[in-house]
């Protein structure tokens, strides 16, 4: 660094510079399509997440129509539901929450929010999407392969995985390793954006301690995602090579059905750590973006300040810390040496305590507030609750010794649905009806909205509570049917018909949510540019949707921090970040 | 105001749920009694953080709920009760985490009078192993795997042939003594798992993973799979019959050893 | 783990370095006004592009610890059941290889020096012999494998062999990738461009060129066994 000598252009943030360089859409197509304005990006990042999230719901109905009725349906043979199970579970946790939260919310709300006209790479942030929607295509494909998408399970687990003894071992595992592949390129594209737009990006004023959370959480959980997917990468070009070329990198000496195969002296176990080493900070790089958004949802809602603002961020950066050293809690029962057991129980219970505090704050941020029972507050406080439910199961499957009994069981699936699928879902929801209105200028219909939450909590809680006790019970997962087993009383049929009949409810709500989107974009009531009084700089653009280049002339400057709600003697009862400070007001 | 009865509603519905519900761990069958116990203490204290924090919020809602003229409070931080916060929830974790560790200890540290034995896991049976008079298990491969020789013992070595070979079949275990159990599989990974025992370990290829137990009453348990092998995962059952010491010497008499099984078909 | 978990501590140090000069012990509902009163909060005057290959090479840097970690613990499991002994012969090449990787990471040192200074025939030299130069190097790793493999050392024969391959090839695709970004600048440098605006391209090249011959130079000490053993000195000394 010090070896280049700073001139006076270099000086300037980029902010004030990237004007010069933005790109201007000439056409429909490239103002819609090929686009490099980061707000398009997002709605086209969203937009794919959803649609093929609906396929991964559509499978877990399917999923659980099986469970709740083994053998009644012809379509649902042992392959399909493995199959079912694979796509549903990566699905989930790739392509929908991952490209949801950074793609979709990081892209559409990092250059708002921190005051920037774009992102600082354009071009490359919208050849992430290219890829990302590649990506998502290669996976589509599988399904219609010969032999169908991969049943591995989403874990991959090799020497499983690529052994003829599970579905789609032909083509549906390459084009799973490619897809995966390409989503990884795809993210690091726009991962780096997202990073170096918060770094130098920043308009004036913005320091990071006046950053608002959500900054925060995408920021931090894109750190992460970057330095733990190369991981996976390597993991899957790996086993794709074992695959394709014969290598060994994972296979030990096996026999397939009965004949010995020509592979020898490589490691299943070096799969699951790599996997684990990327897949432990993936639950979190679903996990921050959720929390700093939910942190706004509250504070704007209950219309008082974020309590304990740096608690919060140190928060948020001592669990981005920590998950890298926590991986191999999801392989306690994998015949790692056991002694690793008492290490990775304890860090993995130490993130509990920043992960509590973040709870605590939301709730303390409530009390004496003056809660607005929106929609999105709605969806905020059902997080709080599903959230608080899964961290509190993770207590147990960190704890090794309790994790020995649990693991692999339906208390593992019930887990980790509650607390990073249901949790963020539920942020995501929330966030959506949030900030609908600032990107179409429309509300979403409330009622609808109130409607679609009440279903989706109660039902998803429905689904995943009772779970957990046919867990304790010791049903295993990925069993497409119990069979007779003498210690699962009858009953535990009756359950499955129960959460099944949630499950139904629940998808069916999600359809409700869709219309309201399509139906609020021509009919909804119009927003105005601030609907919720907001502080944060994304509602204080001058035109609503805000147009290219996002600030007009001039790009704000930032005088206060994210949360002056309720100032004592402010006239309002919020401030804008950009609002300059009014002689004699209180600080 | 209903908002909050039913955010309250939850937690109460959630305690019910939890005492009534008929699903509960299937009766003990092993020395593992303490992993039951530190689950109790964790579902106690994850229980009272539960109905606090849910409770407290529903509380918030409804004294917080908006109403004309109500003015949020202007309250940064507070750094006395977060670092309380902070200090009471540590204490918790270590509640929990303490005698997590020490069960652990024990799970680890297999005593020196185990007897050992050997699980085999393939795509989708289970095969057991036991030494014979000489007390060895003899080396194997997935190499040695063929017809005559399901579980790929190695066909040169002596220590192998007295070993008992069960396929197809019931394991016996006698009631009251340690047992150290060997985890091996041919193929992909696998996971012995008897949820009357607690104890479970994978089966990873290429290496042999262990773990022990002791069998503290009669009777036959099932065993299933608990990690997931391909479409046959669920039809991988088998049964672990605990004997007192008489029934189980009988019923070792009966079984072959490796030798008599590849004998026949030498010739 | 543990060559990426080093790396990830180094990593951690900067970050936290970094951080440590945000303020993140202010209380920022006290501060305000249009900087805080703290410019030095504000965002750095390093060029953006700069950054961005500095976290680029952050990524890249992840992806060969995780390859280096999962070299080890591949190696350990099979030392354990003693399957092989995970190395291969170091063709002679290899050390030509890593002369003509120097070479070129100097002669873009060079380019940047001149482009700094302006003077506009150095650059297109320098660029030019960098580009030859990582050019060679990577029809010789392409030789050493030729070689390997005639001497029957096959990608598949081994797990050993496999992670030769696997690395040198990944290195060898981020040099390639970078003669891309490398013809470009030089096609903007013969393009008459001022040395001024080149500036920025020919150091970003720069910058991961010494980039890449740091992993290579990491790795190959790590395929001929000599990081293996320094592993083992350590270990020695510590028990
Ligand atoms: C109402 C919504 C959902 C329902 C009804 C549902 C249902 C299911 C079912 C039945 C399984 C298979 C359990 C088994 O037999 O092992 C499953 C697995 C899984 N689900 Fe969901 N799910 C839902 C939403 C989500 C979400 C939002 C996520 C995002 C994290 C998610 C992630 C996963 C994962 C990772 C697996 C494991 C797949 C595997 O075992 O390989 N699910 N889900
Ligand atoms: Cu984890
Ligand atoms: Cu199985």
């Amino acid at each position: 660094m010090t070896d280049v000598t700073v001139r006076a252009d270099d000086a300037i943030p980029a902010a004030e510079v990237e004007d010069v360089e933005l790109y201007h859409p000439k056409s429909w197509v490239t103002k819609y399509v090929y686009c490099q304005d980061a707000k398009v990006i997002a709605i086209q990042y969203s937009l794919t997440a959803m649609a093929i999230g609906l396929v991964a719901l559509v499978l877990s109905w399917l999923m659980r129509l099986q469970l709740a009725f083994p053998g009644s349906f012809s379509f649902i043979a042992p392959t399909d539901y493995y199959q079912f199970i694979t796509m549903h579970g990566m699905i989930m946790v790739i392509y929908l929450l991952t490209a949801l939260f950074l793609g979709g919310f990081g892209n559409y709300l990092i250059p708002l929010m921190v005051g920037a006209r774009d992102m600082v790479f354009p071009y490359v942030n919208m050849l992430s999407y290219w890829i990302y929607l590649l990506a998502v295509l290669v996976l589509v494909a599988s399904f219609f392969a010969p032999g169908g998408p991969t049943g591995a399970g989403w874990t991959l687990y090799p020497p499983q995985a690529i052994l003829s003894g599970t579905p789609g071992r032909d083509w549906g595992i390459i084009l799973m390793l490619a897809s995966l592949i390409l989503f990884i390129i795809g993210f690091t594209m726009g991962g780096l954006n997202y990073v170096v737009t918060v770094l130098q990006a920043r308009t004036r004023g913005m320091t990071l301690m006046r950053m608002p959370l959500t900054v925060w959480g995408i920021f931090t959980a894109t750190v992460m995602a970057l330095l733990a997917f190369p991981a996976l990468f390597a993991a899957c070009v790996m086993m794709l090579f074992d695959r394709l070329l014969g290598t060994s990198f994972f296979m030990p000496s096996v026999v397939e059905l009965g004949s010995y195969l020509q592979y020898g002296g490589g490691s299943p176990i070096l799969w699951q750590h790599l996997f684990w080493f990327f897949g432990h900070p993936e639950v979190y790089i679903v996990a921050l973006p959720a929390f700093g958004i939910v942190s706004d949802l509250i504070s704007t809602h209950a219309r008082k300040n974020i309590f304990g603002y740096r608690m919060m961020v140190w928060a948020i950066v001592a669990i981005g810390a920590l998950s890298f050293v926590v991986w191999a809690h999801h392989m306690y029962v994998s015949g790692m040496d056991p002694n690793f057991g008492f290490f990775f129980a304890t860090t993995t219970l130490i993130i509990a305590v920043p992960t509590a505090i973040k709870v605590y704050n939301w709730v303390l941020t409530l009390w004496r507030g003056d809660i607005h029972l929106t929609v999105p507050m709605l969806f905020a406080l059902g997080f709080i609750v599903t959230f608080v439910n899964g961290g509190l199961t993770g207590l147990f499957l960190g704890n090794v010794v309790v994790d020995v009994p649990l693991s692999a069981t339906m208390f593992v699936v019930a887990h980790f649905h509650m607390v990073m699928g249901v949790a963020p879902l539920l942020v995501i929801f929330g966030g959506i009806y949030h900030w609908y209105p600032k990107i179409t200028g429309r509300m979403l219909n409330d009622r609808l909205g109130k409607f679609h939450f009440w279903i989706t909590f109660l039902g998803a809680y429905a689904i995943f509570f009772p779970m957990h006790y046919l867990g304790l019970l010791g049903v295993p997962r990925r069993y497409y049917e119990l069979g007779e087993m003498a210690f699962i009383p009858p009953s535990a049929a009756t359950l499955n018909i129960f959460i099944t009949a949630a499950a139904l409810t629940v998808g069916a709500a999600q359809l409700v949510f869709f219309f309201n989107l399509a139906w609020s974009l021509f009919r909804g009531k119009l927003a105005g540019s601030n609907p919720w009084h907001a502080t944060t700089l994304e509602w204080q653009t001058p035109q609503t949707p805000p147009a290219h280049g996002n600030w007009g002339k001039e790009l704000p400057i930032v005088y206060r921090w994210a949360y002056d709600y309720s100032v004592p003697g402010a006239a309002q009862d919020f401030v804008p970040q950009n609002q300059p400070a009014a002689t004699g007001a209180a600080a | 105001m209903v908002i909050a009865l039913i955010f309250a509603l939850i937690v109460i519905f959630s305690i019910l749920f939890h005492f009534l519900s008929p699903w509960w761990f299937t009766p003990i069958a092993s020395n593992w009694r303490y992993i039951d116990d530190t689950i109790i203490i964790t579902f106690w204290i994850t229980g009272v953080v539960f109905t606090a924090v849910v409770l407290f919020m529903s509380y918030c809602v409804y004294r917080f709920r908006h109403q004309e003229g109500r003015q949020a409070a202007y309250e940064p931080e507070n750094r006395k009760l977060e670092w309380w916060l902070a200090i009471v929830t540590a204490f918790g974790v270590a509640a929990m985490l303490t005698p997590g560790l020490f069960v652990w200890s024990q799970f680890v540290t297999v005593p020196r009078e185990a007897t050992e034995f050997e699980v085999v896991g393939q795509q989708w049976q289970w095969s057991f192993r036991l030494p014979g008079k000489e007390g060895q298990l003899g080396t194997s491969d997935a190499r040695f795997v063929s017809p005559d020789n399901p579980l790929g013992l190695n066909p040169d070595d002596p220590s192998g042939q007295d070993n008992i070979v069960i396929i197809g079949d019931d394991l016996h275990l006698p009631v009251g003594k340690p047992v150290k159990v060997l985890l091996r599989s041919i193929d992909v990974v696998h996971d012995f798992y008897v949820p009357e025992f607690r104890a479970k370990m994978d089966l990873m290829p290429g290496l042999v993973t262990h773990f022990w137990f002791t069998p503290t009453r009669t009777g036959t348990f099932e065993i299933l799979c608990a990690g997931f092998c391909g479409i046959g995962h669920p039809q991988m059952r088998g049964n672990v019959v605990v004997d007192n010491e008489a029934d189980y010497q009988a019923w070792l008499q009966k079984q072959q050893t490796f030798a008599q099984l590849s004998a026949p078909k030498k010739q | 783990m543990s060559a990426i978990l080093i790396f990830l501590a180094v990593i951690a140090g900067i970050v936290f370095w970094w951080l440590s000069q945000q303020r993140l012990m202010a209380k920022p509902w006290l501060e305000e006004g249009p900087t805080g009163g703290f410019p030095a909060t504000a965002p750095s005057s390093l060029p953006a592009a700069k950054i961005g290959l500095g976290v680029f090479l952050a990524v890249v840097g992840s992806l060969f610890s995780l390859l280096i970690s999962a070299y080890f613990m591949r190696l350990s499991i099979a030392q354990l059941t003693r399957t092989d002994t995970g190395l291969l012969p170091t063709p002679n090449l290899l050390w030509l290889n890593t002369g003509v990787l120097v070479l070129s990471s100097v002669a873009l040192h060079w380019a940047q020096v001149a482009a700094r200074r302006g003077e506009m025939d150095n650059v297109r030299a320098g660029l030019l012999l960098g580009g030859v130069s990582a050019f060679t190097f990577l029809a010789g790793q392409l030789m050493v494998w030729q070689q390997l493999s005639a001497a029957g050392y096959f990608l598949a024969s081994n797990p050993a062999n496999s992670f030769f391959y696997l690395i040198t090839g990944v290195h060898g695709l981020h040099v390639a990738g970078g003669l891309v970004a490398l013809g470009r600048t030089g096609a903007k440098a013969w393009r008459g461009i001022a040395a001024v605006r080149l500036r920025l391209s020919v150091e970003l090249c720069a910058m991961y060129w010494h980039f890449l011959l740091l992993v290579w130079l990491i790795l190959f000490s790590l395929l001929t066994g000599w990081a293996g053993d320094f592993v083992d000195v350590c270990r020695a000394l510590l028990t």
